[in-house]
């Protein structure tokens, strides 16, 4: 069995999500010409963005479930395939507008996908520019059990532990939906600590700085304490980064443990137990050995769950694994890995 | 193992704490509370002067937010990177490390069992006039 | 596992500091002297002196490094060269001084802080004591004038670097700041980037963190973010023979980043068409590391995985002598080494990047 957790189907303009749009929020946009919310995150025509044999001529690769089943689930051998929709919702700065928009990627999800194809489970995505209509969103689609994830990026307004983010985490817990943290920023803050950055290539190199930055701040502020069935997914992460983050924090957390008193486990400890990564981008070493000693360096066969992250160009034709992963280890990360994480996925045998 | 004097207990007051020399080693005696502790003087971490460092209470919690602040000045923390150890039996609190600082058994004898004079436990002529602390070390 | 000391270890990150402003009077302006006094060195950050994420020790420093003579933690020669110097056969020394001038708001101010930093180290430090060498600090913020400033000292054997803090107002690799590596480069002087000062954002990509422990992880993540930017930008293309060294920064992070560096690179090469060479090209030439803080996995084996990816000639010891945190020379290598690898990591990549005592 397959599972893909991360694949980004297409949202082409404003005007694919008018039918879910009501009359006031759709003619707005008309009137004010807002046609795209398309962020900086994924430039369309970036080689990155839609790798070259998953090119469309007009609109954006993945519109509809036919298409993705078609390039995607079946090319790879996929069962069930999670889709994480990143048109720029979380730009919008003003509640009401961004909350018109949520619901309605929410509502295209459903109907263009989920109702459309059995093989189809989605991310809840949310904007957290308001903390209750995040929590009254999750509610009001964790109803259908199709949606297995709570959809957040990688670059917030805050630090993603700190408690203004807690009744998210509550809600989360409550409906056994994983919260996936995936890369890109809500640009509130510049994509470094440094500002920003001249090329779009250091903007995409720093989500992995700022999945850092996340894990740390999850780690630190308890989150993992106060919510023990928690489960955190990093998606197109790279994951490779994450030993030299672990011993780090670990060093730190042992002498400045009166800041943190109630960290109960290694950040280790914790990973292994709550937090785990999509497979691609790998980021590899460019030898087998060292890949498997960084396996090693993991220590955990559990963390790391199957995706090809299409359309994204990481890698060429249907080689997702990079050499030197054992076959036993890569069936784990196809099926056993993805159905222990998403427990809404259960019904999926 | 050899025993030696350390102190006085008329010196020796609560909350302060007295470092010796046994043979090129460091231990680091403290008076907790009226009980006397001893600790090799020598982080198990990198080897920090743990009569250097700063003696604290042990900082606790159920859950973020929660804290609870006990066991004051039974605490010593490393004057390097602040592992914190109970003085009383060395052990640390930081999960993540399994470290402890070696406790060494200390006794209080009665003055009249032990050489006057200062920190020392030859057989010398006894003047008994208070405790002395010593050590086994 | 017994470890033996190597004599006249280079160190490459000791941090020496003033008594109190006071002592940098000697070279600085009436006019610079009354303005300290009347409003302060005013940066990017909440508080007129001290760190917005409070410390964990006072003056971030070990507890037993106060001078018997009284004063801050590494504010003593004398002091610093019996507990550190010569206890820890130290015998080449870079000083970092991070005392208030870089990254002050007001140019003029930061630039003849700077200046008399410059001063007191080469008088106060080098002059007597033969194993410490200084380095240009300088306004960076100020491109120009630091240009100017490293002119001043080039050729002067007291000073071994030009020195820069992490957190830079722009990423450092942005054209602003070329004028500071050029001079850099026409001094034949190694820059040096040490973790912290203040860029006016919030100390993560995502807003700023509650805790201490937050920001000191944090620093691996934002020197990767400066690193990348002088690599994409081009300074290494521009300046083939220029030397960078990340100042405790860790390196532990760096095998990892050059891999994701050289995949987008490879993906994304149509945007940066001035890059002729691949990312780990270039940071294997030009970038060195030091090794303080020594990152503590519970098997110290990994940590020898590390240096065999990114490469022994690549990393150099520094204590950060007298900070909390600071690595001692006899316990920073727990993990198989050769001896050769020994005297690469404590003397000769070192020597090659600073030069000789």
């Amino acid at each position: 069995m397959r599972i893909d957790c991360d694949i980004h189907p297409g949202v082409s303009n404003t005007a694919a999500l008018f039918p879910w749009l009501n009359d006031h929020w759709r003619e707005l946009s008309v009137v004010r010409g807002i046609e795209d919310l398309a962020s900086i995150n994924y430039p369309d025509r970036s080689p990155l963005t839609v790798r070259s044999d998953w090119r469309v001529d007009k609109g954006r690769p993945g519109p509809d479930a036919a298409t993705i089943g078609r390039q995607c689930l079946d090319p790879f051998g996929s069962d069930i395939g999670i889709l994480n929709c990143l048109f720029g919702v979380q730009t919008l700065f003003a509640d009401d507008l961004a909350y018109a928009y949520v619901r309605a990627v929410n509502d295209w999800l459903r109907a263009e996908f989920l109702d459309r194809d059995p093989r189809f489970r989605a991310s809840i995505v949310i904007s957290l520019e308001n903390v209750e209509m995040a929590v009254d969103e999750i509610e009001r689609c964790a109803a259908d059990p199709r949606f297995v994830q709570i959809l957040v990026l990688a670059g917030t307004a805050h630090p993603l532990g700190k408690r203004l983010y807690w009744p998210i985490y509550k809600a989360a817990v409550k409906h056994n939906l994983p919260i996936g943290i995936h890369a890109g920023s809500e640009l509130r803050n510049p994509p470094t600590a440094l500002g920003w950055p001249s090329y779009y290539l250091e903007d995409y190199v720093a989500n992995a700085q700022g999945f850092q930055y996340q894990l740390t701040s999850l780690f630190t502020e308890g989150v993992f304490n106060r919510f023990p069935a928690l489960k955190v997914v990093l998606l197109e992460s790279g994951w490779t980064w994450l030993p030299p983050l672990l011993w780090r924090m670990a060093k730190y957390w042992a002498g400045l443990r009166f800041e943190i008193p109630w960290a109960d486990r290694s950040p280790a400890e914790v990973v292994r137990d709550q937090v785990r990564f999509s497979l691609t981008p790998v980021d590899a070493p460019p030898d087998v050995d060292q890949l498997r000693r960084l396996f090693d360096h993991l220590g955990s066969d559990q963390l790391l769950l199957f995706s090809t992250d299409w359309p994204h160009a990481q890698f060429a034709g249907t080689d997702v694994f990079p050499p030197g992963v054992d076959p036993a280890l890569q069936e784990a990360i196809c099926a056993a890995n993805p159905l222990a994480t998403y427990p809404r996925l259960g019904g999926a045998r | 193992m050899a025993r030696r004097i350390v102190a006085p207990v008329s010196e020796f007051a609560p909350g302060t704490r007295r470092r010796i020399d046994v043979d090129g080693r460091g231990i680091v005696v403290f008076n907790v509370k009226g009980e006397y502790f001893a600790l090799l003087d020598k982080c198990p971490h990198n080897g920090g002067s743990l009569a250097q460092g700063v003696v604290t209470g042990l900082l606790q919690s159920t859950t973020p937010g929660d804290y609870s602040y006990t066991r004051q000045g039974e605490i010593i923390r490393c004057p390097w990177h602040g592992w914190e150890f109970d003085i009383k039996t060395g052990r640390s609190f930081c999960t993540g490390i399994h470290a402890r600082a070696r406790p060494y058994p200390v006794t209080v004898e009665p003055g009249s069992a032990v050489a006057e004079g200062p920190y020392r436990a030859e057989t010398i002529p006894v003047r008994i006039e208070e405790d002395y602390v010593v050590v086994d070390a | 596992m017994s470890v033996e000391r190597l004599p006249g270890i280079y160190d490459c990150d000791i941090h020496p500091a003033v008594r109190s402003m006071a002592d940098l009077e000697p070279w600085l302006e009436r006019r610079w002297i009354e303005h300290f006094r009347t409003y302060g060195a005013i940066r990017n950050q909440h508080y007129m002196s001290g760190a917005a994420y409070h410390k964990s020790q006072p003056n971030a420093s070990r507890r037993d490094a106060w001078p018997p003579e009284g004063g801050p933690q590494g504010s003593s020669l004398e002091f610093m060269r019996t507990q550190h110097l010569d206890q820890n056969g130290i015998g080449f020394g870079i000083l970092n001084p991070l005392v208030s001038s870089q990254g002050v708001r007001n140019l003029e101010h930061s630039a003849a802080l700077c200046r008399a930093i410059n001063h007191w180290q080469a008088e106060q430090w080098v002059a007597g004591e033969p194993r410490l060498h200084a380095s240009i600090v300088v306004p960076y913020e100020d491109p120009e004038t630091s240009a100017d400033e490293i002119r001043h000292w080039a050729g002067d054997r007291r000073f071994v670097q030009v020195l820069l803090l992490s957190r830079t107002s722009m990423p450092p690799g942005n054209k602003r700041y070329w004028p500071i590596y050029a001079a850099a480069a026409e001094a034949g002087l190694p820059v040096g980037i040490h973790a912290f000062g203040n860029s006016g954002w919030p100390v993560t990509s995502s807003g700023w963190p509650s805790f201490y422990m937050d920001e000191m992880v944090g620093h691996a993540q934002t020197s990767q973010s400066g690193l990348v930017s002088l690599v994409i930008e081009g300074v290494f293309e521009r300046w083939p023979e220029l030397k960078l060294v990340l100042i405790e920064s860790g390196f532990t992070w760096a095998p990892s980043l050059l891999w994701r560096l050289d995949r987008e690179f490879d993906i994304l090469r149509s945007e940066v068409p001035h890059l002729k060479l691949k990312p780990s090209d270039y940071i294997r030439r030009n970038v060195w590391w030091t090794s303080q803080p020594m990152d503590e996995p519970e098997n110290k084996r990994m940590l020898g995985d590390i240096f065999a990816w990114l490469g022994w000639d690549r990393i150099m010891f520094s204590s950060d002598y007298p900070h909390w945190d600071f690595d001692d020379p006899t316990r920073v290598i727990m993990f198989p080494a050769t001896d050769e690898q020994r005297r690469q990591f404590f003397v000769d990549n070192a020597r090659g990047v600073y030069g000789t005592r």
